[in-house]
């Protein structure tokens, strides 16, 4: 039998892709109203693997990009992506045959399930982080090889921008200006591709994963037991946020967060380095977890995932950290989004390795 | 008994809050001193509590016409939302398209509510983008279409960005008047502030309670009226400060949650501190809020009234499980308002934290000792809420461990005499009504939020920060404040990020001693 993502779903997916939000990726919220509404007034979306794909089959990686703030006034326009999916029949001949997230962690997570909807295609059950990245080159197609060499942009107001970037760092960077143009929020498709392409450059089953990381908690006596046992998450520190420290510079929200251990972790201390996303996990001047290995806060109690804007003082917090896709793990994967991708002059040493498990 | 003479020519003003369980009032006088105070049950209908709680003082003054100033905080506009009674029909418009259509209005609203509420929606061309461009330039011919289509009690206009731009929503307004004359509208950047959703979700709601304030205004001077009183009559808000009732008629929906805030309030003037914790103890739970320069720190969280989520201000509140009739053994149930028959104090068999804090030597209440075989499990009671608001303290102070906490409501004896995190607990005279006082005492105010340059990012920045202060203060003049005493008296910045311009959200309010 085929899945499909069923009305029921989104809260859970929704849930799924903050946690694999570390702490950026957007805000959840709107995309799963979007969800909502394009699954009632078009019906569920198929959930497919690359497998159910012809090799030729076009996969349509999308992704909203643009400020948190505005994207949570100027909501998408319905047709955002029958725009992006005409220009890529102009170009390719063909349509697509089915959407991609770009990006799994946060709202991008979610927001697909919508556009796939409202194309009336299959979502696949893929995305290209695994999590939530800042930038448009940190994605497994760009540490894969696969050349970013066609970008189509598609805005609220009905523009559509082809780029042809000569290689990722262009792609960000032309990108970026053409959303600023149109508002600071726009919708993207980097990179399209085929499905046969797409084998080791994307990393599969996320939207299943992002689901089943969402279920895990619904009814669960001890929902962050529960949610640790899915994600196979090393339980950093339980404690309380104690400092906040925020600055924006560069167009990032950068920040310091001090979670003071309560309970059996009375006494130790847990600082995180963020920008946009949590990177850097820090206890007694040890490096615990980094980038790119997934660092995510949780309300200690629901065992739900709290964004870096909603972190607050006093908050009653747990910091679990788990290991990426082995793709983020490669020289080039490091090199493209591991610590000194983001200024740390640190080595990278796999979470599970820093705990002693492997 | 008056609590201090009266003078035969004093102005006394009545402040009056209704609560889930009690409507509370007070009678203050020029030196904003206590002379008279009632509690009574809230009743189903809201009106005869009130009414009830009115005469009880009115029967303590000498002379009820020395009454110059009603203020009341009241939950009609909740109740009418949890209940679906008595709301208005809404036309919805948004300004907006061709951005925004992923998600129309009301898309997330309860189908009982949306349906009682929304007289049609539309989305038509306008709103702006984040700089300030036009989306689109406004679709008037659309708005009038829409308009003779949409027969409605009132209606709400919500633009994209229109707390940066408000231009568009304005127009729409005038567009009202000119086609359909006086009916009530309801604009989205008066209510709310960034967030499209929840903005127009606040303007929805706002408009549907049009009916509810004309009826409640009516109830309260109809009262008012039978009583002999001729009297200014003013509306608690959720920030603590009071609104004239022309303003309140335009905005009920910032009625909804007065309640905690005229608590805050009401310690902060009767502790004399401006910047304390203050807990409530009622009969079913303990409501801790933060007291910042006299008033309420305000939640950054959305807020969710009646299934719809909003996101307008409200105070910071956190409510823990402990009141006066919280069941020992069975928390978080509470004997509620049959704590006069069933606690062990009043002679009935349910041990309830009322008699644990009578055991534990904390206040004399009832006429009943309590039986020895419960001290034991009472004793544990006492300790177990003891540790639950330390830590709800020190949730609530953020780190500050050099706040005093002040003890306000009905239960709060229940409260030790020392608690971790607090320096000092304050019991004001009077705690027992500091909601009602609250409203008595409040400030009229006025707020805006924008968007403006960053520091040091750009041009006009110092223009469009005083224009804001002015914006606002001109707002709490409307909403009553004497224009001569109106002060800026909150002034925030939050940075936004990716945007290729530094720019901020500027959250500006103003508020003064109301008008004589």
């Amino acid at each position: 039998m085929q899945a499909r993502i069923t009305l029921d779903d989104v809260a859970a997916l929704a849930r799924g892709c903050a946690v694999l939000g570390t702490g950026g990726g957007g805000d959840v919220r709107s995309g799963a109203i979007a969800a909502r509404r394009a699954i009632r007034e078009r019906g569920e979306v198929p959930l497919v693997t690359l497998g159910d794909l012809p090799d030729d089959a076009l996969v349509l990686p999308l992704s909203g990009i643009g400020a948190p703030t505005v994207s949570h006034e100027m909501i998408h326009a319905e047709d955002e992506p029958v725009r992006i999916k005409e220009e890529i029949e102009r170009i390719f001949g063909r349509g697509p045959a089915a959407v991609m997230s770009s990006e799994i962690g946060g709202a991008n997570g979610v927001a697909p399930v919508a556009w796939a909807a409202r194309l009336g295609l299959p979502l696949l059950d893929a995305d290209a982080m695994g999590r939530a990245f800042p930038e448009v080159q940190m994605v497994s197609l760009y540490v894969a090889g696969i050349p970013a060499n066609l970008v189509i942009m598609s805005d609220a107001v009905g523009n559509v921008v082809t780029i042809r970037p000569v290689d990722g760092l262009w792609s960000e960077a032309i990108a970026r200006a053409v959303c600023v143009a149109s508002g600071s929020s726009a919708l993207m498709a980097d990179y399209v591709l085929t499905a046969k392409e797409c084998a080791g450059a994307v990393i599969e089953g996320t939207v299943t994963r992002a689901l089943a990381i969402g279920r895990a908690t619904e009814g669960a006596q001890d929902p962050l037991g529960a949610l640790t046992a899915e994600l196979g998450a090393v339980r950093l520190l339980t404690g309380k946020v104690t400092d906040l420290e925020r600055r924006t510079t560069g167009g990032f929200a950068r920040g310091t967060v001090t979670v003071e251990g309560t309970g059996d972790d009375r006494g130790r201390t847990l600082t995180l380095e963020i920008q946009n996303e949590n990177l850097v996990a820090v206890e007694d001047g040890v490096v615990r977890a980094m980038v790119p290995d997934l660092i995510t806060v949780v309300d200690t109690q629901a065992a739900t995932a709290i964004q870096t804007e909603g972190l607050r003082y006093g908050q009653r917090v747990t910091v679990l950290a788990w290991p990426c896709d082995p793709l983020w793990r490669t020289p080039k994967g490091l090199e493209t989004a591991g610590p000194r991708a983001f200024g740390y002059d640190l080595d990278y040493r796999p979470v599970e390795t820093i705990a002693g498990r492997a | 008994m008056s609590e201090h003479a009266i003078a035969a020519d004093a102005r006394l003003r009545i402040g009056i809050d209704v609560g889930g369980t009690n409507t509370d009032a007070v009678v203050l006088d020029e030196a904003d001193r206590v002379v008279a105070k009632a509690k009574r049950p809230t009743s189903p209908d809201v009106t005869e509590g009130l009414r009830a709680a009115l005469d009880a003082v009115l029967g303590e003054l000498p002379e009820p016409g020395l009454v110059t100033r009603v203020m009341l905080g009241t939950t009609h506009a909740t109740n009418a939302i949890l209940e679906r009674r008595s709301l208005g029909r809404v036309a919805v418009l948004r300004l907006g398209a061709p951005a925004t259509t992923s998600v129309p209005p009301l898309s997330e609203w309860p189908e009982d509510l949306a349906k009682t509420v929304s007289a049609g929606a539309a989305v038509v061309r306008g709103g702006h983008f984040v700089d300030g461009r036009a989306i689109a330039p406004l679709d008037e011919d659309a708005v009038r279409r829409f308009l003779a289509a949409t027969p409605a009690d009132a209606i709400a206009v919500t633009g994209v960005f229109s707390p940066a731009s408000a231009d568009q929503e304005n127009r729409v307004a005038e567009i009202i008047q000119a086609e359909l004359g006086e009916v009530p509208v309801s604009l989205s950047h008066e209510i709310g502030s960034l967030g499209l959703l929840e903005r127009e979700n606040a303007a929805i709601l706002n408009a549907a309670l049009y009916g509810v304030a004309r009826d409640v205004t009516g109830a309260l001077q109809e009262a008012l009226r039978a009583r002999g009183l001729r009297v200014e009559t003013f509306f608690a808000q959720n920030d603590g400060t009071l609104m004239a009732v022309d303003y309140a008629a335009r905005y009920p929906v910032l009625t909804i949650g007065s309640g905690p805030a005229n608590s805050l309030r009401g310690a902060a003037y009767l502790s004399g501190v401006k910047d304390a914790i203050v807990a409530d103890v009622g009969g079913t739970s303990t409501d801790l809020g933060v007291l910042v320069g006299g008033f309420p720190r305000e939640s950054a969280a959305a807020v969710e009234i009646g299934g719809v989520t909003t996101n307008f201000r409200m105070p910071d509140i956190l409510s823990i499980a402990l009141g006066g009739g919280t069941i020992v053994g069975a928390e978080p149930r509470s004997v509620g308002y049959r704590i006069g028959r069933e606690a062990l104090v009043f002679g009935g068999t349910t041990p309830t934290m009322t008699d644990a804090a009578v055991a534990a030597g904390r206040g004399s209440v009832g006429a009943h000792a309590v039986p020895a075989e419960w001290h034991d499990r009472l004793a544990a009671a006492v300790r177990r809420a003891d540790d639950l608001v330390a830590d709800a303290v020190d949730r609530v102070a953020l780190g500050k461990a050099d706040l005093p906490l002040v003890a306000v409501g009905g239960g709060a004896f229940l409260l030790a005499p020392r608690i971790p995190g607090a320096p000092e607990v304050i019991r004001p005279e009077h705690a027992e009504v500091a909601n009602a006082v609250g409203a008595a005492i409040a400030l009229a105010s006025g707020r805006l939020e924008t968007i403006v340059p960053a520091a040091g990012a750009g041009n006009g920045r110092a223009t469009l920060i005083e224009k804001a202060k002015e914006e606002a203060a001109a707002r709490a003049v409307a909403a009553g404040a004497d224009p001569a005493s109106v002060e800026i008296v909150e002034l925030s910045e939050i940075p936004l990020s990716y945007l290729p311009e530094p720019a901020v959200r500027l959250h500006v309010k103003a508020a003064g001693p109301l008008a004589r």
